[in-house]
């Protein structure tokens, strides 16, 4: 990317407020099934997501930037997330934690949404039954990776 | 003033409460540069073996794909020519694709396969950005030629694996002191570009 020198204070602040915007992300406090069990144990000392920036569990959307969706979405649960993704405030991003919130798993039936992305943007997914809390770090090492390289969040289609 | 003397003696208590973890051991794994040690026996990312001589051991029997609760797994199966067998017997797999998303790591296409060429590796870092990159065919599953495992039975049609009915021997690749880096799971592991997650 090229600069010319008068751009050179605002490219560099962009720098700073991505970076923390990246070790800062606070996650919506929105367990729906088994897989918040794993998101809780995240918070523990042993994977420690402090570390990340992340430890805040915002139990209010309007003051969270990242949504886990943990567990299977049923039907009557979509309308609530779609509305508490809503109020969240730009920018924001969506983890589909475990195979329930990314396909449907193995509830392919009436009752469950057959993946969250049906109904609101998701940014990164972790596939697992539930997926291992390392491997919802991992999730959020690559959130603060797409921060980083400015990514905006919901920007990726179902693909 | 004795009072507040009193208030100062039982702050100090509660701090030395806080005081004394400095000297505990820390239990947090610093995860990204260190990664946790799980049980031998963790579900994680599958792979697909060949036998000592690089034939693949799949031979497109489809007991995976029934066995999985989540209809996760697809095989379509083709016939072995005598001019280039994949596979010892008389079939192999010519399409093998598992939906990650899809999957719960519940280790019964493990259990189903009687060849023990689908196992679930220690692998946990699997999260990704795009849905449509969860669908892991062949070239992701399929361990590289020179890393097959056991001797392949002999190549008449119904020639059965020699290693039969030792699945345990086969499992104990996995070094539980040694981490992931000691097994051989673990070596194809590090060398991602070669099999898994290319």
């Amino acid at each position: 990317m090229e600069m010319s020198p008068g751009h050179f204070l605002l490219a560099r602040l962009d720098d700073v407020a991505r970076w923390a915007q990246s070790t800062s992300v606070w996650p919506l406090t929105m367990g729906l099934a088994c897989c918040a069990i794993e998101m809780m144990t995240v918070t523990s000392p042993e994977y420690d997501i402090a570390r990340l920036g992340s430890e805040v569990f915002r139990s209010s959307p309007r003051q969270a930037d990242l949504m886990i969706v943990s567990g299977r979405v049923a039907q009557k649960m979509a309308p609530v997330v779609k509305r508490l993704y809503d109020q969240m405030a730009d920018p924001k991003w969506v983890i589909s934690m475990g195979a329930c919130a990314s396909s449907g798993g193995i509830f392919d039936n009436y009752a469950i949404v057959q993946g969250v992305d049906t109904i609101i943007p998701v940014d990164v997914y972790v596939p697992g039954c539930p997926p291992s809390p390392d491997g919802l770090l991992y999730a959020v090492n690559l959130i603060q990776q797409q921060i980083r390289e400015g990514g905006r969040g919901g920007i990726l289609a179902r693909s | 003033m004795r009072k507040r003397l009193f208030n100062v003696g039982a702050i100090l208590q509660g701090l030395s409460i806080t005081f004394g973890f400095m000297f505990k051991k820390r239990p947090t794994i610093e995860y990204p540069s260190v990664k946790k040690q799980h049980a031998p026996r963790f579900h994680g990312l599958h792979e697909l073996r060949r036998y000592g001589d690089a034939k693949e051991r799949c031979i497109g029997c489809e007991l995976c794909s029934s066995a999985c609760p989540a209809n996760a797994i697809t095989v379509i199966g083709a016939e072995n020519t005598p001019e280039d067998r994949k596979s010892p017997g008389e079939r192999y797999a010519a399409r093998y694709e598992i939906d990650e998303l899809r999957c719960i790591f519940c280790g019964l296409c493990e259990e189903a396969c009687p060849t023990d060429a689908i196992v679930l590796t220690p692998r946990f870092e699997m999260a990704d950005y795009r849905r449509g990159s969860f669908i892991y065919s062949k070239d992701r599953l399929l361990v590289p030629p020179d890393a097959g495992v056991g001797a392949a039975p002999d190549d008449r049609p119904g020639g059965i694996p020699s290693d039969l009915g030792r699945v345990a021997e086969i499992k104990s690749t996995t070094d539980v002191e040694e981490g992931y880096s000691a097994t051989h799971r673990g070596e194809i592991l590090k060398t991602e570009r070669r099999g898994l997650a290319g």
